[in-house]
């Protein structure tokens, strides 16, 4: 492992700021400089098996046998589904105040879904020439 | 390929599954849960305010008999309401276009209807096909014409909501090609069929809403004769 030589010169020490002396939730105190900030988030990273990790965090060369751990059973997929629609739902519709975006997010989906489907069907339609 | 303006409504299927599917199970999927909260999000507790609105309001002409009715008439209710407007976005699929569908929802809730009043109490089911009040001569045709409209009912609410969706989707479509294909040759009466076609998509959402009323409401009806 190489050293790093510190190429930082401001020297890091929290201060208790006036928003964190007032507000009355929690905050953290995060450095500012860069480079105080990869050794944080390199302190941060532990090895984790390849099985637990989230599809974002697997590399392309890894992506044919992080597949391989991945449940395909009935029950599996009924799993990955339901946990799908959770997340979705917890994070844009079961909040304090949820809006329209959540519903008209997923309609999109619907309505780009519904033409992938029917692509096929509306392709010989003689009144336009692109569908 | 010979195109017609019906070709909307055949049900296009992608890989072997059918896009009706898909339209079907959808409305589940758009009306969570309550959770067991006291206050739940904003989208469960509209929800909530609409059906219980709804359920008070078509459970008023009914005896405690047809309360059994309630979570039947409301899903419906809300089944058909949502397939409705969700069919009036771009490229969906209606589902209550088929004759197959309405009728699939018509035939047995009719005869639930019926059959429960004949074997409830069938001398009054059987007094509702003889108004009162009838001219004696009349008696016998009365009777016929009552017979020959009860067996109508089903029929009649299905092809309602199958041709009233279908007319109203067509009209649609014609509009739009019209105003497409105008658009380079006159652009001023383009836009006057523009307006026509807005005006058109606001009464298809309220046809949307009132047709799926009229199903249920009038199923209800029937329920509160014979029960």
């Amino acid at each position: 492992m190489q050293r790093t030589r510190s190429i930082c010169h401001v020297i890091y020490k929290p201060r208790p700021t006036l928003c964190s002396l007032t507000s009355l939730h929690f905050t953290p105190s995060v450095p500012r400089c860069s480079h105080h900030l990869e050794v944080r988030s390199k302190m941060a990273d532990k090895p984790v098996a390849l099985a637990q990790k989230k599809l974002m965090d697997v590399k392309l060369g890894q992506l044919p046998s992080w597949l391989g751990t991945r449940d395909f059973t009935p029950n599996g997929l009924l799993g990955s589904v339901r946990g799908g629609y959770e997340r979705y739902y917890n994070k844009y519709i079961n909040v304090r105040k949820g809006g329209i975006g959540g519903v008209a997010m997923f309609l999109a989906g619907y309505i780009a879904l519904s033409y992938l489907w029917e692509y096929d069907h509306i392709k010989h339609d003689r009144w336009r020439k692109y569908h | 390929m010979m195109t017609s303006f019906f070709d909307q409504f055949a049900s296009p299927s992608y890989l072997g599954i059918p896009l009706i599917a898909v339209a079907i199970a959808l409305p589940w999927v758009l009306y969570p849960t309550p959770s067991s909260r006291w206050i739940n999000n904003r989208l469960i507790t509209l929800q909530g305010w609409f059906i219980n609105r709804f359920t008070n309001q078509l459970m008023l002409p009914l005896n405690v008999g047809g309360h059994k009715w309630a979570l039947l008439l409301a899903s419906l209710m809300i089944f058909l309401i949502t397939i409705n407007m969700l069919g009036l976005l771009p490229y969906t699929f209606t589902p209550t276009t088929q004759l197959s569908l309405n009728m699939g929802f018509a035939v047995p809730l009719w005869l639930a209807t019926v059959i429960i009043g004949m074997r409830n109490q069938p001398t009054v089911a059987l007094g509702h096909l003889l108004p009162e009040g009838t001219p004696i001569p009349l008696i016998p045709v009365l009777i016929i014409i009552e017979t020959i409209s009860l067996f109508i009912r089903p029929l009649a609410l299905g092809v309602r909501l199958t041709a009233n969706l279908t007319a109203g989707h067509l009209l649609i479509q014609l509009i739009a090609t019209a105003v497409f294909v105008l658009l380079p040759m006159m652009p001023t009466v383009a836009i006057l069929t523009a307006t026509v076609l807005f005006l058109l998509t606001l009464l298809e959402v309220a046809v949307a809403m009132i047709q799926a009323y009229v199903f249920v409401l009038l199923l209800s009806l029937y329920l509160q004769e014979n029960v």
